[in-house]
């Protein structure tokens, strides 16, 4: 679509300016007004400069902070992504079935965070939720079989165990976030012309050339977005693993956010957390500038071809 | 295509398949197993909210006495007494209630900034609709503080408003771009059509284009409803008694008064529910909104 050029548009978007800008800029500036200074409480502020900044970057817990995020977002991502585009492929194309998967599938979407946080935590203790209790009769059976001693039997406790806490809060993400994935790539699969299709058949196209050649290409717009979004999400979540492991056992799955949380509220180191804020955001926004540049050539090219 | 795409996408395969049956079938491959991915996805989503749901009908003696996988003292007390109990049923009207409020505002908003979007290009266009994007890409752990001094300075702190108000920050630049996407659908012929008729703006954009692109609006209110809803850290942040959202109520009374596990499944399956409903409403048009408009 040609647009025409008139600056009169922005007045159609001040409201929205004027409304995003208080709630980012605002606190924007006051994250980096803490960063750049040093308080011993009292509401006494002295100039550090880049001091908060250079203690962020230099600083281990950081380190092992970010690395545990990049871990845990490209885990999901490579589980997610896979996962979401075959549950799509396998879905019924129309009809009540189709509805019902949907319907079903976009449920754990509008649970609030906290919930599902709690609801994982009761699903997993290794006593008493379906799932530990599962994982320990499991385990149990497998030791046995295996005659490993008693001190060396397989057991699956969260809050002790780093593997255990990572398995669940992995799983836990999966659960709460294939579904999106499901969506989108049902969405591009439903948007593709039977045509394609029946030329496909008409070539002896194989089922892997179909994928290959017609339904992957055809995806490739909304699996950006989901890769976008899941990207985005995992590098900010807080909430569920928050709730259900508190970051622990001991820091093991402090991720960036609960980490910041916990510098900031918990032991009110307020320059430093903002230094961490400041630098955290950047992150985000370069990659999200790295997706968009690609989501908005992606567009361009498809104009062109038009 | 260039009518409204309200689920048309999903028409046109229905039509599809019902004209030319022969494609669909493949009598030579065996694909009946095909059914049973997104059946064990389905049971797999299931588990944990069948676990929910038979846990806030046992006693706490029942759940923390052992393994069961149903209750064996059927109990509704639970919900009872959080329906009864007002501290309880606050904590979900304060949450519907500015939940409500961002989704009215943040469309209301979003409407004349998405069709500006859509139909011109202005000053800076490009790096303001990437501005806003970025706001959605914001960590929410880093405003909370921010944003609890900001709201207290203007008073608005422990009031719905509040809350309404921060979620904007994620939902408006999320609804401007999932009606951006809606609006690029509808041809720009009708637009200038409407104009020589003798429209002015308010009156075409309420008349004749809000009701083609009604199907968008309604899966941009079903977002701004769904994140609104499911964010809970800037809500606890930014209430404290008054306005309390249902989260907040949650963790307050599984800390004090021991561990309530049947009370807190019971809460938690009733949370549930409203996103229950709002999906079956938008169940048809789930699909394409979730490509946010852009298939």
């Amino acid at each position: 679509m040609t647009k025409t050029y008139n600056n009169k548009a922005w007045f159609l978007v001040l409201p929205v300016l004027f409304l995003v800008a208080m709630n980012a800029v605002i606190p924007l500036m006051t994250v980096v007004n803490y960063s750049l200074q040093e308080t011993f409480g009292d509401n006494l502020f002295f100039w550090a400069g880049t001091a908060n900044y250079e203690a962020v970057l230099s600083s281990e817990r950081f380190h092992t902070a970010l690395l545990r995020q990049f871990i845990f977002t490209f885990t999901i991502l490579a589980i997610e992504i896979p996962l979401g585009v075959a549950i799509a492929l396998a879905m019924p194309k129309s009809g009540p079935w189709a509805s019902v998967c949907l319907v079903l599938m976009a449920l754990p979407l509008l649970i609030p965070w906290n919930v599902v946080g709690a609801m994982w935590n009761i699903f997993s203790l290794p006593d008493i939720g379906l799932l530990g209790w599962s994982l320990n009769s499991l385990a149990g059976a497998i030791s046995s079989l295996l005659n490993l001693p008693p001190d060396q039997a397989l057991t699956f406790n969260y809050t002790n165990q780093i593997g255990s806490a990572w398995f669940v809060v992995i799983l836990m993400d999966v659960w709460h976030w294939t579904s999106l994935v499901v969506l989108l790539a049902y969405a591009g699969l439903r948007s593709i012309d039977d045509a394609y299709y029946r030329a496909a058949k008409i070539d002896g196209a194989s089922r892997w050339a179909v994928f290959r050649y017609i339904q992957l290409p055809k995806m490739r717009q909304v699996l950006i977005i989901a890769v976008l979004l899941r990207f985005i999400d995992s590098f900010i979540v807080y909430t569920e693993p928050f709730v259900l492991t508190g970051g622990g056992p001991g820091n093991a799955t402090t991720f960036l956010s609960i980490d910041l949380v916990k510098s900031a509220l918990g032991e009110f180191n307020l320059g430093y957390a903002a230094a961490m804020s400041v630098i955290y955001f950047l992150i985000s926004l370069f990659v999200c500038w790295l997706f968009y540049t690609l989501m908005t050539q992606s567009d361009a090219k498809r104009e062109y071809e038009q | 295509m260039t009518d409204v795409p309200a689920g048309s996408a999903m028409a046109q395969a229905d039509a599809a398949s019902r004209t030319v049956p022969a494609t669909r079938t493949r009598p030579q491959k065996p694909l009946r197993l095909k059914w049973l991915v997104p059946t064990l996805y389905i049971i797999f989503l299931m588990l944990p909210i069948y676990w929910l749901v038979n846990m806030s009908f046992k006693t706490t003696n029942e759940i923390l006495s052992g393994i069961s996988f149903y209750p064996a003292n059927f109990t509704t007390d639970s919900y009872v007494e959080i329906l009864t109990n007002p501290v309880w049923y606050w904590g979900y009207i304060n949450s519907i209630t500015y939940v409500v409020l961002n989704t009215i505002l943040s469309v209301c908003v979003a409407l004349p900034a998405a069709y500006a979007f859509s139909r011109y290009r202005f000053l800076g266009d490009k790096h303001l609709f990437f501005w806003l994007l970025t706001n959605r890409m914001a960590p929410p752990a880093v405003f909370a503080l921010p944003f609890l001094q900001l709201y207290s300075s203007v008073g608005l702190f422990d009031t719905p408003f509040a809350v309404a108000l921060a979620h904007c920050l994620f939902n408006i630049p999320l609804a401007v771009w999932i009606l951006e996407g809606f609006m690029s659908g509808v041809p720009k012929e009708i637009d200038e059509t409407a104009y020589i008729d003798g429209y002015s703006f308010p009156k075409f954009f309420v008349k004749i284009f809000m009701p083609l692109i009604a199907s968008g609006i309604g899966v941009t209110m079903f977002f701004c409803f769904m994140f609104s809803w499911v964010e809970m850290l800037l809500a606890k942040t930014l209430t404290s008694v008054q306005a309390q959202p249902i989260a907040g109520v949650m963790t307050r009374t599984a800390s004090s008064s021991g561990y309530e596990l049947g009370l807190l499944a019971a809460a938690g399956v009733l949370t549930i529910i409203p996103g229950a409903i709002v999906i079956y409403f938008v169940r048809n048009y789930i699909a394409k909104g979730f490509a946010l408009g852009r298939v």
